[in-house]
Formats: structure tokens, sequence, C-alpha cells
């Protein structure tokens, strides 16, 4: 850490306290105004014990710390490619914490439904693409993990009444992946700790004790971000966000917003307060209507051509 | 006087239009998505034209909205590829300790294949039972194709393209 300036003062002015603090201050500034500073510190840290162990030299180190320099800074800086693996991992939690619901008509309408979703959204393609799955769950539930793998209970599909609620709930869900709210559930100084890393990583071969920490990182991300989806929710803001990108995707689409609402009217009515699932980790739908009304207005429940609630119908009949 | 051959030819033509595109200041990007796909016309409906690994690069020649246009050094004809499959970073597919100390200076680079990735997801079973990859797995085998996407907005009366 490099302390900026000197003391303006000299010993024969001031007393020892007085110096103390001083310096006390000098030393507390970069602290506390250049926080960005602390990733870099730990690549410092890293590099040094890269080379006192010989697996790096001093030339590759300093590239390594000019690296992190550049990179450590947000969830930003997780590639696409990351964001998958960890995808994949917050999905596999979530598909151990319930069971699958293997009905191929209804998966596959999701899946169209969603897709098409998708591709209007400002984040159509991902690395591994988006798919959805439903939950074996009466739960009035549904998450979506980093990259695009979205989940969505059985009780959650039976509090919509038309297909455009369905698509709203998908919309809401892809509006997470849309602005990798999952990713920003990371501990920010995990994410410094895994760039870090991933740069050291990057000088030299992969050996079984970075595998074993890489991992360690890796597992504490997921947890940070399970927690959240399953425990405590977003925040506000970043609910009213995903709400905002849902009646953003589903005009585009050509839905109607007012689904949203409709849904929103609907869990209202059956969410028990206190409950394990969107209860908890969501806000009131009274509250997220009001904010949604905001923009659309406040219309009428929407009504579907005939075509697309016989589908709806047909497609989620046994859910 | 020099003859070329017609395959010599092809492979100069493609170095020339490298060179060109070089001399040109054009932007090189790179593919950030398992498989991205060029399509004829800037749009999801755009027939694809050519299908590109992870970490491929391609000459940016121009933007339209979220679409860039682009080109494969005459690989490949001019198509189409949405924003959000394509990065300014160079990815590194195999990052060596030398090439890191030639590149790492620079925040342009995405090493691919290093991090979070399959040895960290195949440590990360072993420690963990509770996990189901298998139903992972199995989502990700689910594809829908754009003809699918098609008949399905054609019977919902939908209409992608509307206003945000």
């Amino acid at each position: 850490m490099t302390i900026h300036g000197q003391p303006g003062v000299t010993a024969s002015l001031l007393g020892w306290g007085a110096i103390v603090v001083a310096v006390g201050v000098v030393l507390c500034f970069p602290l506390l105004f250049c926080g960005c500073k602390a990733a870099e510190s730990i690549a410092k840290v890293g590099t040094s014990v890269g080379v006192a162990t010989g697996t790096i030299n001093q030339s590759q180190a300093s590239s390594i710390v000019k690296s992190t320099q550049a990179v450590a800074r947000t969830f930003e800086d997780i590639t696409p490619e990351q964001e998958y693996y960890i995808g994949r991992a917050v999905g596999a939690v979530l598909a151990g914490k319930y069971n699958p619901y293997h009905r191929q008509e209804a998966t596959m309408y999701l899946n169209v439904l969603g897709q098409t979703l998708a591709q209007a959204s400002d984040l159509p393609e991902t690395f591994g693409g988006y798919h959805f799955s439903i939950l074996d769950s009466e739960e009035i539930n549904a998450f979506a993990a980093p990259g695009g793998l979205i989940f969505i209970s059985r009780g959650m599909l039976r509090c919509c009444k038309h297909e455009d609620a369905v698509a709203a709930v998908l919309a809401h869900e892809i509006g997470h992946v849309q602005y990798k709210h999952g990713l920003q559930a990371i501990q920010k100084s995990r994410v410094n700790e895994a760039l870090t890393t991933i740069a050291l990583e990057g000088g030299k071969s992969f050996g079984g004790e970075q595998l074993a920490q890489l991992t360690q990182v890796f597992e504490n991300s997921l947890t940070d971000i399970t927690t959240t989806l399953v425990k405590n929710g977003y925040s506000r803001a970043f609910e009213s966000q995903a709400d905002a990108a849902a009646v953003v995707i589903l005009r585009r689409v050509g839905y109607s917003p007012q689904g949203l609402v409709d849904l929103l009217k609907v869990m209202d009515q059956r969410l028990t307060p206190g409950g394990p699932d969107f209860a908890k980790t969501h806000p009131a739908p009274q509250d997220r209507i009001k904010e949604i009304q905001k923009t659309i207005g406040n219309s009428t429940e929407s009504k579907a051509p005939v075509g697309r609630q016989v589908r709806f119908v047909a497609s989620l009949k046994d859910v | 006087m020099i003859k070329l051959k017609p395959f010599s030819l092809a492979v100069l033509l493609v170095g020339v239009t490298a060179l060109i595109a070089f001399g040109a200041g054009q932007k090189l990007v790179s593919v950030q998505v398992k498989e991205g796909h060029v399509r004829s016309a800037p749009s999801f409906l755009g027939t694809v034209l050519a299908k590109l690994a992870y970490g491929d690069r391609v000459v940016l020649l121009g933007m339209q909205g979220e679409w860039a246009k682009v080109s494969l050094a005459g690989k490949i004809p001019e198509g189409w590829m949405h924003n959000s499959a394509i990065t300014t970073k160079k990815i590194v597919l195999k990052a060596g300790a030398q090439n890191v100390e030639q590149t790492a200076s620079s925040s342009e680079i995405a090493l691919a294949g290093k991090g979070f990735n399959a040895d960290v997801e195949r440590e990360f079973k072993t420690k963990r039972k509770d996990l189901n990859y298998a139903w992972i797995d199995q989502m990700e085998k689910i594809v829908v194709t754009q003809a699918e996407m098609q008949e399905f907005i054609k019977v919902g009366e939908l209409s992608p393209g509307g206003g945000a």
C-alpha cells in the first residue's frame, strides 16, 4: 500500500501523541479512500508468495500484478464462461433441494416460451444459453441461476391464469440473469480473491493446492448466491429492476405487461405471510404492483387470443 | 511469371483480407459463447450462415443497433452476430506462462478454460453429495429451434419487435 505524502509538521512542534495521530491519519487515508486498492494488495501478497516458492519468475509476477490491477474490480470481470460454471453449480444445488417435474409437453412449452422471451431481452446470448425447468413443489417460487438456468415451481405455474402471466414470471427471471444479479450476490472480497487466484493460475500450471483453493472460493461464492436466492432474497432495487426488465421484454414480444400484474394479484391471495417461498424473498405483491403500474398504468386483466389460451391450457393441464 | 494454383490463391486472398482489415484499422472481436451463430440478417430470424467456436476471432465491420456485422477474413460470408455473443477481449485459449507474460499487462484478455472451469466443477462434485448435476445436464440438452419459435409466435398471435 502506498502512503501518499508526509505529515507537514515536525517533531519539535508537536508532542509524540500528536505524531502518532498524524501518522495514523496518513496511514488510514489510503485505506478509507482507496478501497479499490484492496484487491491489488492481495495480488501483491499472492505474487510474492509465488516468487518466494519459485513457481513464477519476477517478470511474470510483475505482469500478473499489472493484470490484477486491471481486472480485479467487480463481478463484471467474471467471464461468461466462468458465469456458466457458477450457474451450473447453483442449478445443481437447487436441483438437489427440489425434485424435478418431468413432463415433456410442459417443459418444452416453457422452453419455447422462455427462449422467445430471452431473445427479446438485452442479453439474448449467454455462454451456455437459456434453459427452463419445472420444480415439483407446491411452493410459489422461481429461481434464476447465473448464465440462464431458470426454474419455476408447480405452485407458481398454478398462479398463472394465462400465458401472459407465465411469460411474466419467466421474463422477470430473465431480467435477473440479464442484470447478473446472481453474480452480484457474491461478496466483493470473494470476487477479488477469485480473480487474483485466476491471475496467478495463468502464470503457471495448475497444481492441486490451487485447485483446492479455487474450489473453496467457488463453493463460498455459490453459498452467497444460493443463500440470497433461497433465504434472504435480492434487494428491493434488484426486484424492481427485474420487474422493469420483464415489462420491457413482454412488450417487445407482444405480451401484455398486465400479465405480470395479474400474476401478482393471484400471488397476493395465495402467498402465506412468513412462508418459505416468494413471501420470504420478494417484496409484497401489492408493493410490486404499485411500482409496475407507474410504468404501465392501471388497466384491466389481460385477455389472450384464443390460440394462445388453448395451448397454455393444453401444455400445463397436468401441472 | 509466378503461377498460382487455385488453392494457393484462396489462401493468399484470406491473408490479404486479414491484412486489409488490419490496415484499415478494423477491430477484431472474439466469440464469448460456446457456439456463436453468424446470421444472414441483423435478427434472430436470419439464417445461420456459420457456427463459430468459443474464442474464435472475427473482424468487426460495423454495428447496427445490438447487431455486429462481422467477417472471418474471407472464410465465411459477411454476416451478423448479436453483441452479447462477442467481446472486444482477446480470449486466450491456452495460457501458458510465456503467453501470460506477454499479454497479462493488458486488460484486454480473458483466459479461456481458466478459473471456475470443468476441473473446479469436478472437484466441487467430489466434495458435495447433495448436488444434482444430472438434472442440469438434461436441461442443457433441450434445444429450441428458430422454426419452433416462429410457429409459437404465429399461433400465439405475438409480435416480436414491438416497442419497449
